[in-house]
């Protein structure tokens, strides 16, 4: 059984239909990827997974509960978290309490353990812990949304377009650190417009196309078909 | 940070000051609060106390705005009538208690002991319904038809104030002691005490609160950015009506001192202080906690200095006065050279 199971949702912005009929599964372990064009409605499958936005019709479940219609706090409680599109830090609380407010809902002894691990993880973040958020560069603020994202200890990470404006190194960086965090357990789900890295990490990928899933392989087919060649790999 | 260049980018500002210089010096030792400072230094060091004390109330009432301003862009216009209910519950308290001028001392404690956690726990939730009732709904609606429901709000708890107590001004037994502890050099009485001894703890622990536990982060986080505050697993609804919970119980507690150190309850109060309390909010920059206490010191010393060296009937007209120079100069608050420090 999938971890992670969307069937037929269909989501709405007023009489914006922005969502039409989404169906995608993600298996435990797996790192699937979610690519589209502008305005393809990417962000808003997260939006509507998280409990943002609520799905008109269709359903949406994970790990055998069904989860839409769930509030946002209540999403996380069920260990899916998001680092969003635009990075969303809280820019007026330094690094550290951006991660507590990660881990906000987290109770339990292994914290200091958690913090070791982001640190370690991105240890630019261990030298700013007490700066606050709105004064990171763009890459740390990047680093932090992950790392924030990471503090709830999640069984599924949903990551929208970690790659956008940072530097090609950068890029690479954090897509090894993808690797690392989903090789010690956690699912991802990963949003992007670099599809190229993208279907180089994910094992299976789903192209997006205003608001329809028109496409879903794994990924080295989909990176060799030429309509997606074509519209995402430039050529 | 450079003089000159504060200067320049202040120089509206500076003009107005100017001007104001110009006025009193033209005019000399007949504007009064010119004139009395200089004249009787003494005097004017007790007047200055005297609106510490004042100015301390209206920072509690002045916390309410900002604090829930911070976190919904929404000026709570009914924070001034949940206020004056805190006053009207006290009133209510002493008569169930029966105190009387006479009442000892001990009583009198004892039964503000009950009276004071009521009232800020009967206001804390009245304030949260309003938030629940009539902001909640239009939560997604343009900001005015919020506006115009929380003065809407203002004008119902007007209307139940007066229907409690009636139209007039309702005298309370003077409770609080009027003995000196200290002449030199500001006159201190117990009523100052009594201010400053649930004030003080109130403001403080607010600030706390707000910068160190848990929930009080939690609110910070709304504040900054509502949806990444549900992403990490913020509940929003509750963070907003634990904010709303905390200014209502600032507003009763103050409304409770106020009817205490004034002596009296009245439906207007909510009014003049809630006008005073607003615009110490803005002075402080709207949503800045600690702009907001200082700002209601300030506002505390100067309606004292207007009292006595002016006429106590002048007090709006200086408030309002001083709330439109800080909209057309500086509307982000006396305090907003840096948006960083902003809650
Ligand atoms: N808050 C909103 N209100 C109205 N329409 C919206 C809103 N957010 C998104 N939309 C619309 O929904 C559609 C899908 O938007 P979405 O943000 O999901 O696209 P995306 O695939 O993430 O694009 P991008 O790659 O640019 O981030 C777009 O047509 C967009 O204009
Ligand atoms: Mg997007």
């Amino acid at each position: 059984m999938a971890l992670l199971e969307l069937r037929d949702v269909h989501a709405f912005y007023g009489n914006i239909h922005a969502l039409k009929g989404v169906s995608l599964t993600v298996d435990r372990d797996e790192i699937v990827t979610l690519i589209g064009s502008n305005g393809a409605g990417k962000s808003t499958t997260l939006k509507t997974i998280s409990g943002l936005l609520r799905p008109r019709t269709g359903e949406i479940w994970f790990d055998g509960d069904r989860i839409d219609g769930l509030r946002p706090d209540e999403v996380v409680a069920r260990k899916i978290t998001q680092a969003p599109e635009g990075r969303r830090i809280f820019p007026r609380m330094s690094v550290t309490e951006n991660l507590e407010m990660g881990a906000f809902q987290r109770r339990d002894k292994g914290l200091a353990d958690d913090y070791e691990r982001v640190f370690t993880l991105f240890p630019r973040l261990s030298e700013r812990r007490g700066q606050a958020g709105g004064t990171l560069s763009g890459g740390e603020q990047q680093m932090l949304a992950i790392a924030r994202a990471l503090m709830a200890r999640p069984a599924l990470l949903l990551l929208d377009e970690p790659s956008m404006g940072l530097a090609p190194i950068l890029v690479e960086q954090i897509f090894d650190i993808v690797k690392d965090i989903n090789t010690q357990g956690t699912t991802v789900l990963l949003v992007e417009q670099n599809a190229l890295m993208a279907l180089g990490l994910a094992s299976r990928g789903y192209i997006l196309q205003t608001g329809e899933i028109v496409l879903a392989d794994v990924s080295e087919r989909l990176a060799d078909n030429p309509d997606v060649k074509k519209a995402y790999l430039g050529g | 940070m450079n003089v000159a260049a504060w200067l320049a980018r202040n120089s509206r500002l500076l003009i107005v000051l100017i001007a104001i210089a110009a006025v009193l010096a033209l005019f000399g030792t007949s504007v009064p609060i010119w004139g009395g400072c200089t004249a009787a230094l003494d005097r004017c060091a007790d007047v200055v106390a005297i609106g510490v004390f004042q100015g301390m109330i209206v920072a509690l009432v002045a916390l309410g705005y900002t604090l829930v301003y911070g976190i919904l862009q929404l000026i709570n216009f009914a924070n001034g009538s949940v206020f004056m209910l805190g006053s009207v519950a006290a009133l209510l308290g002493v008569e169930i208690f029966g105190l009387t001028s006479d009442s000892p001392a001990a009583s009198v404690i004892l039964a503000f002991a009950v009276i004071l956690p009521v009232t800020m726990a009967i206001t804390a939730g009245l304030n949260a319904g309003i938030e629940r009732v009539a902001y909640r709904p239009l939560r997604r609606a343009p900001t005015l038809a919020t506006l115009i429901s929380a003065i809407g709000m203002d004008f119902i708890l007007q209307n139940v104030g007066q229907i409690i107590i009636g139209p007039s001004p309702v005298s309370l037994p003077s409770l609080l002691p009027n003995d000196v502890i200290l002449a030199e050099p500001v006159v201190i009485k117990v009523s100052h005490l009594f201010v400053t001894g649930i004030t003080l703890p109130l403001l403080l622990g607010l600030m706390w609160f707000v910068r160190t536990t848990r929930q009080g982060k939690a609110m910070r986080a709304t504040a900054q950015d509502r949806e990444a505050a549900g992403l990490m697993g913020i509940d929003v609804n509750r963070t907003i009506s634990l904010t709303f919970l905390l200014a209502g119980a600032l507003a009763g507690g103050a409304g409770v001192i106020v009817a205490l150190y004034n002596g009296s309850a009245w439906w207007q109060y909510g009014f003049s202080y809630g006008l005073l309390a607003f615009t110490a909010a803005v002075f402080g920059g709207i949503g800045n906690l600690l702009g907001a206490a200082v700002g209601g010191i300030f506002l505390g010393i100067l309606i004292s200095l207007n009292a006595f060296y002016v006429d106590p009937r002048w007090q709006e007209v200086v408030v309002f006065g001083i709330l439109v120079l800080v909209l057309i100069f500086r509307p982000t608050g006396l305090f907003a050279e840096k948006q960083s420090e902003r809650a």
